[in-house]
């Protein structure tokens, strides 16, 4: 006889825990704002208690949707979400201070001011969006009937910026914006959510003849064309649109998400094999191609060659630079001069992390997209479901890609890409798309920690028992 | 699908721990050396955040920072900035330091080991730590005086206490004006930079330390030092003195700068009347007589071949090496490959002035703390010995003839007796002679050395009165500011 589940309400959602650990995140986050202000100012931030009572809002908001919409979510992900959240608002809040002081300016570009109210509301649109989601897609499977809908429309709205005229889609060497009247979204960082549930909608239909139905060409075992014929053409349609673009962070990460997603779906190491043959080729056909690309690797060789050290690497360096003058317990927040660092606020807020919270901290933000990354991988663990499994995966695969490529190259481990640090850097649609696939993440994990839904009695069962 | 899951769960962890290994070897293990590394904006910003110490001529300073609104916190502000260019240095946020900006940066920033203690007690009391100021030897009225005799022609003066080798004066012409590079805005600084670099005229070149000039007839005087201390030659023993003297294995002669014999009528002369009307024959003959080992030695005795840090460096005076007849001659002259730097030949002058004895030159008196406490004072040092001290009082003798019966006599001043001696060093290709002029007074008791020189100050036609003329009243304007007449 088997043991009968536990019913729902046995089970601990967790959520008080979850409540408890947003009320720590608004206090760091908080705190770091005062103090982001006082160090700069020397006075207290004017708005601290309207700030603090709007992220606490925002906190209330996401705490009571999960609580209504995604019962058994995973309790851990979003307080880390809220964290990073605050505690880029406070670094973007410092970064808005000092842009007020003429001299600095000289050493770096200058940026618009009162950026941190912008992001207050892009993260408010953000976690609306997050609601909206948990409102709206009631379970996750849903999405796999939109395979080719959502491929289709992630390459529409990949493609947009390189369609467009120039001028209303390049933004420094980049053309991955949309931008009207004053207002400017980057389409890429929802087409990556879009294709994702195309990859995972895709293989999980396909990955049986993916895995079994195939030719062995010189001790390989290669898929038939047919099965893999879409997914191929999505994928180089979309690295082609990058290249186009000249987004190579974006190239890297659909590339690896990819090859991840195919090698889980399959279960075939042959497929990481070849995809690090093709990443490969493809890196150094790009190197040998592309003056751009040519030009990133060289900085990434030699950031202090003199002929690049107050040019072309001059932000690699002073980002270097700003890494080693934070230490290990950093200036403190409002005593470093992380406005050295051009575009500080937006690709190279780990520049200002590093400088002012030191490397206690950085590693301490390191540590939280682990939490994001390995609760997303846990959810794909428990999914009931193969897509269920996908899409996590893809989610949680494509957050770890994206802070190593944005960590690894401002902290010269790789070259240097443009990429946003999700929900850190100052920048609205990066950081509404990461709360919606936040809010998938959510989604996935509610559905595989909800209690099985009790066996309907029954006892006719019994009498087909044949007693001995 | 759930074992690939666990592996790349694994391959996504392993990239983290990839990052924050990274991130120690920033952040702990290179983080000194990038931390400090000049290009590293940083360090620079953190400089002015520390008012850093004056630079001081007598109580006076030249060189101090005032606090501003801005981020750079403290400005650098020069009193007199083109008079004491040279001295000062510069202090730029762009280009970096130069002169006792650069040699005492430690003191003037604070972050010398013997302001450490205070350091510490400012860190506790949440005081901003402030720099220590630097007193310099030079002469307020001296110093403008050079200057103004100078004015904006190419050249240089510096002035020696030939008792304790203090620098009196030091002043380099053009000159440029440091406020211009310690601008905070960094395109005025930039711009400044450019002018300076590109004028031909190279005001930021330092001609009293760092310029070489042939020494022309002003080197006669190491000749003499050398003739006399040999023992083969008296102030008044007979010596050649034709109207040209022939120079072996050429088939050219040295002539006098005048036509004539040293004494008319007669082939030969003393060394006193020779150096008197600047001959060149004699010297010409001593030294291919002497050879030139013996000048060498003597030349190094008076400080060539020496680079000197006072603590701005100044670069070595040359006497060449493996010379034949010939050379010997036109060196014995300050002409050939001889070169010297207007504070070498000061140092010659007032090693003579001071009885033989040649002393270290040094430009700062104390150093201070912020409380101005004095931290250290220079102790003068001596060099060694140059000349014997019977052989200085001959030298310095014939000086004093020089101004009152020969060829300088613009640097007569009433009721002091000086001692001096005119240059005028041929450049070739057509262009003017260097003029120079190099003394000491009183007579009696040294009390100040100098030489000046004038790029192309002379003309072609104005052969060796080019230094009495331009250089020797200059000099006399020096010594009258530093004898207080």
């Amino acid at each position: 006889m088997s043991v009968p589940a536990p019913a729902a309400s046995q089970v601990n959602s967790r959520r008080t825990t979850e409540l408890f650990l947003l009320v720590f995140a608004w206090g760091i986050s908080v705190a770091a704002y005062a103090n982001a202000g006082y160090g700069v100012t020397d006075e207290w931030p004017p708005g601290l208690a309207g700030y603090a009572t709007t992220l606490g809002a925002y906190c209330l908001v996401a705490h009571l949707a999960v609580r209504q919409f995604a019962r058994y979510a995973d309790p851990l992900v979003l307080p880390a979400v809220m964290l990073l959240q605050g505690l880029g608002l406070a670094l973007i809040y410092r970064l808005d201070l000092d842009e007020k002081n003429p001299t600095e300016r000289s050493f770096g570009p200058l940026a618009p001011r009162g950026d941190s109210g912008i992001q207050l509301i892009w993260a408010a649109i953000g976690i609306l969006l997050f609601v909206a989601v948990l409102v709206a897609i009631r379970d996750h499977r849903v999405l796999q009937r939109y395979t080719y809908t959502a491929g289709a429309a992630g390459l529409v709205l990949l493609a947009l910026p390189a369609l467009l005229p120039a001028q209303y889609s390049q933004v420094n060497g980049a053309r991955i914006w949309v931008r009207f009247s004053g207002f400017s979204i980057q389409p890429g960082e929802f087409a990556k959510l879009l294709l994702i549930v195309f990859f995972a909608g895709y293989l999980v239909v396909k990955r049986d003849v993916l895995a079994l139905a195939s030719r062995r060409v010189m001790g390989i075992d290669l898929p038939r064309g047919r099965d893999l014929g879409p997914i191929i053409v999505a994928w180089a349609a979309s690295l082609m649109i990058l290249i186009a673009e000249r987004d190579l962070g974006s190239s890297l990460l659909f590339f690896g998400v990819f090859v991840v997603l195919l090698y889980i779906a399959t279960e075939r190491t042959s497929w990481l094999l070849f995809g690090v043959v093709m990443f490969v080729s493809g890196a150094y056909f790009a190197y040998s191609q592309f003056a751009h690309v040519h030009r990133r690797v060289e900085i990434w060789l030699h950031p202090f060659d003199p002929d690049y050290v107050s040019d072309a690497s001059y932000q690699l360096v002073q980002s270097l630079f700003g890494f080693s003058t934070g230490g290990i317990l950093g200036t403190g927040l409002g005593q470093g001069r992380p406005n050295i660092v051009p575009y500080a606020n937006t690709d190279f807020i780990l520049a200002t992390g590093g400088e002012e919270l030191g490397l206690t901290g950085l590693m301490a933000i390191i540590v939280l997209y682990g939490v994001i990354v390995h609760r997303g991988l846990r959810t794909a663990l428990a999914a009931r479901d193969s897509f269920g499994k996908l899409l996590a995966a893809g989610l949680a695969v494509i957050v770890a890609l994206q802070v190593f490529v944005v960590v690894g190259g401002v902290t010269r481990l790789i070259p240097l890409t443009g990429l946003t640090t999700p929900f850190l850097s100052y920048g609205g649609s990066s950081l509404v798309a990461n709360w919606a696939l936040v809010a998938l993440i959510l989604r996935v994990s509610d559905a595989a920690r909800r209690p099985a839904p009790p066996p309907t009695p029954s006892t006719e069962a019994e009498t087909m028992v044949v007693k001995p | 699908m759930n074992r690939p899951l666990r592996r790349v769960a694994a391959a996504c962890g392993l990239l983290m721990v990839l990052l924050l290994l990274n991130l120690n070897f920033i952040q702990v293990i290179k983080a000194d050396e990038y931390r400090n590394d000049p290009k590293n904006a940083r360090v620079l910003l953190e400089q002015y955040d520390r008012q850093r110490g004056a630079i001081l001529v007598a109580n006076d300073p030249i060189a101090f920072s005032r606090e501003t609104g801005d981020k750079l916190k403290y400005l650098r502000i020069y009193a007199d900035g083109k008079i004491y260019a040279f001295a000062t240095g510069y202090y730029s946020h762009i280009f970096g330091r130069s002169g006792i900006e650069r040699s005492e940066d430690s003191i003037l920033s604070g972050n010398d080991d013997r302001l450490f203690v205070r350091r510490i007690v400012d860190l506790l009391t949440r005081e901003s730590t402030q720099g220590g100021s630097v007193k310099l030897t030079l002469n307020a009225d001296a110093q403008k005086a050079a200057y103004r005799g100078l004015d904006g022609r190419r050249g240089a003066v510096v002035a020696l206490e030939p008792a304790t080798g203090r620098i009196l004066t030091m002043v380099s012409s053009p000159s440029f004006d440091p406020n211009d590079l310690a601008d905070h805005n960094g395109q005025k600084v930039t711009n400044a930079w450019q002018r300076y670099n590109s004028d031909d005229q190279s005001p930021l070149l330092n001609r009293a330390f760092n310029q070489t000039y042939p020494p022309g007839s002003t080197f006669k005087l190491v000749t003499a030092a050398a003739a006399l201390s040999s023992g083969r030659y008296t102030v008044n023993g007979e010596v050649p003195g034709p109207a040209r003297l022939d120079l072996p294995l050429t088939n050219v002669d040295l002539p006098n700068y005048f036509s004539g014999t040293c004494t008319p009528g007669s082939q030969t002369t003393t060394i006193k009347r020779a150096l008197e009307k600047s001959c060149n024959t004699t010297f010409g003959a001593i030294g291919m007589d002497l050879g030139d080992d013996v000048l060498r030695e003597q030349a190094e005795a008076f400080g060539f071949g020496e680079r000197y840090e006072v603590p701005i460096p100044v670069v070595a005076s040359i006497f060449p090496n493996d010379l034949n007849a010939p050379q010997t001659a036109q060196s014995a002259i300050g002409q050939f490959d001889v070169r010297a730097t207007p504070l070498q030949m000061a140092m010659v002058v007032a090693a003579i002035a001071n009885q033989g004895v040649l002393m270290k030159p040094y430009l700062v008196e104390e150093v201070r703390a912020p409380d101005l406490d004095v931290l250290s004072r220079t102790d003068p040092e001596e060099l060694g010995r140059a000349v014997r001290p019977q052989v200085a009082a001959d030298l310095a003798s014939m000086m004093v003839s020089v101004v009152e019966n020969g060829t300088g006599s613009n640097a007569r001043i009433s009721g002091v007796r000086v001692g001096g001696k005119t240059g005028t060093a041929q450049v070739g290709n057509g262009r003017n002679p260097h003029a120079w002029f190099v003394a000491f007074a009183p007579a009696d008791n040294p009390k100040i050395a100098i030489a000046v020189v004038l790029e192309n100050g002379g003309s072609e036609r104005q052969i060796e009165v080019g230094g009495n003329l331009l250089a020797a009243p200059i000099a006399r304007a020096v010594m009258e500011a530093i004898l207080g007449r």
